[in-house]
């Protein structure tokens, strides 16, 4: 049960952070002013990808507090963490996002000190 | 580079792990208060909404969404994923200094980590999909 959680958390972040990614990158430079809040509300509301990216969120949400609930902390964060791995291949074969051998390792990096930081 | 638009990215950057950062130790704040533990029951979670502790960290969570889409709109998610990585680190320190909790040397290394990744993923462009390079 607790891999299904751990696939369920690292899929529905994945796919969220995806569509999200590719959805506000066609609707351009967003702001989080007054009227930028508004504006990205709306967008969440009438863009279907958006929309689908809350649904996923809410999943991995759901998924993530089941898994901390049966799972100590310290497996939890880092089985998690592989989203960061998943994603980064997701953005370079699907949103064709330029991931240099600099970016990949600097991912390492940061992978390597959240799965440090949850034991 | 664009100078202007890369101190924009890094300025959504630094609102995101703000707000998520205090968000969630609102949340931590005003649940740990709470005189029942919250259980499978939706209306002991709509109950715990009404704390202003709750309240409070669920708003800043939600500006934290919309900042981070915004962030998404300027910035490659490959380069948004490492580099906002800095919050776990933040909540590391704020879980020290508010909430007492123990910092070891484990976690001071794995901040090390974080702080290196991230300096060398900033080094990298924010923004080299097509609809950037377009511009």
């Amino acid at each position: 049960m607790k891999w299904l959680l751990v696939a369920i958390t690292v899929v529905a972040t994945a796919l969220s952070d995806l569509l999200q990614s590719y959805e506000l990158k066609r609707a351009g430079e967003q702001s989080v002013g007054a009227r930028g809040i508004a504006r990205l509300a709306r967008l969440v509301v009438e863009r279907r990808y958006l929309i689908l990216s809350i649904v996923c969120l809410a999943f991995s949400f759901f998924a993530f507090m089941a898994l901390v609930q049966s799972q100590p902390l310290s497996f939890a964060v880092p089985a998690s963490a592989a989203s960061f791995i998943l994603e980064t291949i997701a953005a370079k074969l699907v949103l064709h996002e330029q991931v240099g051998p600099r970016r990949a390792a600097g991912t390492l990096l940061v992978l390597g000190g959240i799965v440090l930081l949850a034991r | 580079m664009d100078q202007p638009r890369t101190a924009r990215t890094y300025l959504l950057v630094l609102l995101f792990i703000g707000l998520r950062g205090f968000g969630n130790l609102l949340l931590a704040f005003g649940t740990k208060h709470l005189p029942a533990v919250l259980g499978v029951h939706p209306a002991a979670y709509l109950q715990a909404m009404l704390d202003p502790a709750v309240a409070a960290g669920i708003a800043m969570l939600i500006f934290a969404l919309f900042t981070r889409m915004a962030l998404l709109s300027v910035a490659d998610l490959s380069f948004v994923l490492p580099v906002t990585a800095v919050g776990y680190v933040l909540a590391e320190v704020l879980g020290k200094v508010f909430l007492h909790e123990e910092v070891t040397a484990i976690r001071w290394l794995a901040a090390f980590l974080i702080f290196a990744g991230v300096a060398v993923v900033g080094s990298t462009p924010q923004n080299t999909t097509k609809e950037a390079r377009t511009e």
